[in-house]
């Protein structure tokens, strides 16, 4: 398995991760539906455990995969909170676009 | 270490006591805790021992840090009473404080990334639940609902910095990431370099620093005036404490490649921070914006890194965060009985309530910096370490800041002493009386004897 991994060169995994960060991370900035935005925050959560779990491999230390668990509990953990409060908000206002959310303006 | 534990078993206790029927007791266990926390933490100074295998380390930085935490907690849940009366979730808002503590604890004394991410999200998902505690409050909804997206955002940044540098050094471990820098002899990895300035983004976000503070104001004006209070003392206070330990122990010999990037931060949040206070009409939202200029003066202790720059940032944080819980537990009690938060509903409280009004004046003169109180010495010796390092630009910058600093904070004295028609005397009962006469005498205390903290890092 570690054979197959080490078959693709280390910078192309780095270029994909980057990238799909990238992506969640325009997606966080332009997307106005708060649902679509929990999903490009988990995608960039995603793309660093791909990172991590690449660089695990390549250095043969386990700390990065061990790390990889951490974060994917605790997005579990936070996407708990935040569709719970999307809740909330969703019964206050029928809605989840977050342009609706201008009460606290100056 | 028994700090953690001791925590731990009051957050879980709390958790326990609707079951177990000691529902009614529970407030007075939850303080006795926190004493029993501070005690314990007091022991472990000058023990320097590592925990976990080498995850956790509880050094003297670490022991100051998480005392001064315990203490701004304690007086916290002195100075709201009323967020606990609500029956259906008391019991989850003691429980959640309690484990937010936890998190900044494990943020002031992490030897491993891994801990410090851990304590960054245990310390930010129970201020998520308790930013929108107000259920029916539509501001409170907005309010959690973009604290929630912005640090999780800020995560993502934290996190890619860590996999970056895990990727340039093969280790999460501190000592071995210091070991590699130092090993390259000035000759940094760009993947490093990557990863250091995305963890400053990520860490930039947690302590508001512009120009990544776009949701202080918002998710401080939202949120219920007591969870406020705690974001801006503790949760700054244990941001800073993190951001400082990273910075000192790990990244102190490639200060190179982000000494610029944090010169322009802490400039660029000081200006913004305070020119915006000044055109605020509501005193939470210009206390968001004071707290995002106080986190421009912390960052400069962190461009410092002498060996003053430890004792100014426990002893400005100290001071920061005594007054602003002043400044909070005031607010708290005019904005109940105005119905608003404005500054016009402090208008005449000199002459109507005396005390609320000498703690407010007291409170806002130490934010401004104004001697003999504790602010001014916290600018003094974060100013003093900078100019050792010569940072003399920033130093100007910042003084000029503080200038139009004091011109908000004296916008609220004038205030008190306007002359106001009605004579509502707002009721202030015997708890509150001594918490603000406490913190008023630590503000002057601390200004009289700035060694007292300072000193001991």
């Amino acid at each position: 398995m570690n054979h197959l991994i080490q078959q693709v060169p280390l910078h192309y995994y780095v270029l994909l991760s980057t990238m799909l960060f990238c992506i969640g991370v325009l997606g966080v900035l332009f997307r106005r539906n708060a649902i679509v935005i929990f999903m490009c925050i988990e995608l960039m959560l995603n793309a660093v455990n791909l990172l991590l779990v690449a660089f695990s491999v390549y250095h043969g230390d386990a700390a990065g995969q061990i790390f990889v668990f951490f974060i994917m509990a605790v997005a579990a953990a936070e996407v708990a909170v935040g569709l719970a409060i999307l809740m909330m908000i969703y019964r206050n206002t029928k809605s989840v676009d977050i342009n609706f959310l201008d009460k606290l303006k100056w | 270490m028994n700090t953690l534990i001791i925590l731990s078993a009051v957050g879980v206790l709390a958790l326990f006591s609707e079951m177990l029927n000691f529902k009614k007791a529970l407030g007075a266990i939850i303080l006795l805790g926190l004493v029993g926390a501070f005690a314990a933490d007091v022991m472990a100074w000058n023990t320097n021992r590592h925990y976990y295998n080498e995850m956790m380390v509880v050094d003297n930085f670490s022991v100051a840090f998480t005392g001064l935490l315990i203490v701004i907690t304690f007086l916290w849940f002195i100075m709201s009473p009323d967020f606990f009366r609500e029956p259906s979730s008391r019991i989850d808002h003691f429980a959640l404080i309690i484990f937010a503590l936890i998190g900044g604890q494990l943020m002031t004394s992490y030897n491993n990334m891994l801990m410090l991410f851990l304590g960054i999200e245990i310390l930010s998902i129970p201020m998520f639940i308790l930013a929108g505690s107000n259920k029916s409050d539509l501001k409170s909804n907005e309010a959690a609902l973009k604290y929630f997206l912005m640090a999780a955002f800020a995560t993502g940044f934290l996190l890619f910095g860590m996999a970056l540098i895990y990727g340039a050094t093969g280790s999460f471990q501190i000592q071995n990431i210091t070991q590699f820098i130092k090993s390259q002899q000035g000759n940094i990895p760009v993947m490093l370099v990557a990863g250091i300035l995305m963890m400053l983004v990520g860490l930039a976000f947690k302590v508001s620093a512009a120009p990544f503070h776009f949701w202080t104001p918002d998710v401080y004006t939202g949120s219920p005036t007591v969870i406020t209070a705690f974001m801006s003392t503790v949760v700054k206070t244990a941001a800073f404490a993190g951001f400082f330990r990273l910075f000192s122990m790990c990244f102190e010999s490639s200060s190179a490649t982000w000494a610029n990037t944090i010169w322009a931060l802490s400039a660029l949040t000081i200006i913004i921070g305070n020119v915006t206070a000044v055109y605020q009409t509501s005193f939470k939202r210009m206390l968001a914006y004071s707290s995002i200029s106080h986190a421009g003066y912390m960052l400069m202790a962190i461009l410092a890194l002498n060996q003053y720059a430890q004792g100014s940032i426990l002893f400005y944080a100290t001071a920061y965060s005594i007054s602003s819980i002043t400044a909070f537990a005031v607010l708290l009690l005019v904005s109940h009985l105005a119905g608003n938060d404005s500054i016009e509903s402090f208008n005449g409280l000199a002459k109507k309530n005396p005390l609320l009004a000498f703690a407010t004046v007291l409170a806002m003169l130490s934010l401004a910096g104004i001697p003999p109180l504790a602010g001014f010495f916290a600018k003094y010796y974060i100013f003093t370490a900078a100019l050792q390092q010569h940072y003399t630009g920033l130093v100007i910058i910042a003084v000029m800041g503080s200038l139009i600093g004091v011109y908000y904070y004296f916008r609220i004295i004038i205030a008190l002493f306007k002359s106001e028609n009605d004579d509502v005397v707002i009721p202030v009962n015997n708890t509150f009386k001594v918490f603000l006469v406490v913190t008023s005498v630590a503000a002057l205390l601390l200004g009289i004897m700035p060694q007292l903290v300072a000193g001991i890092l």
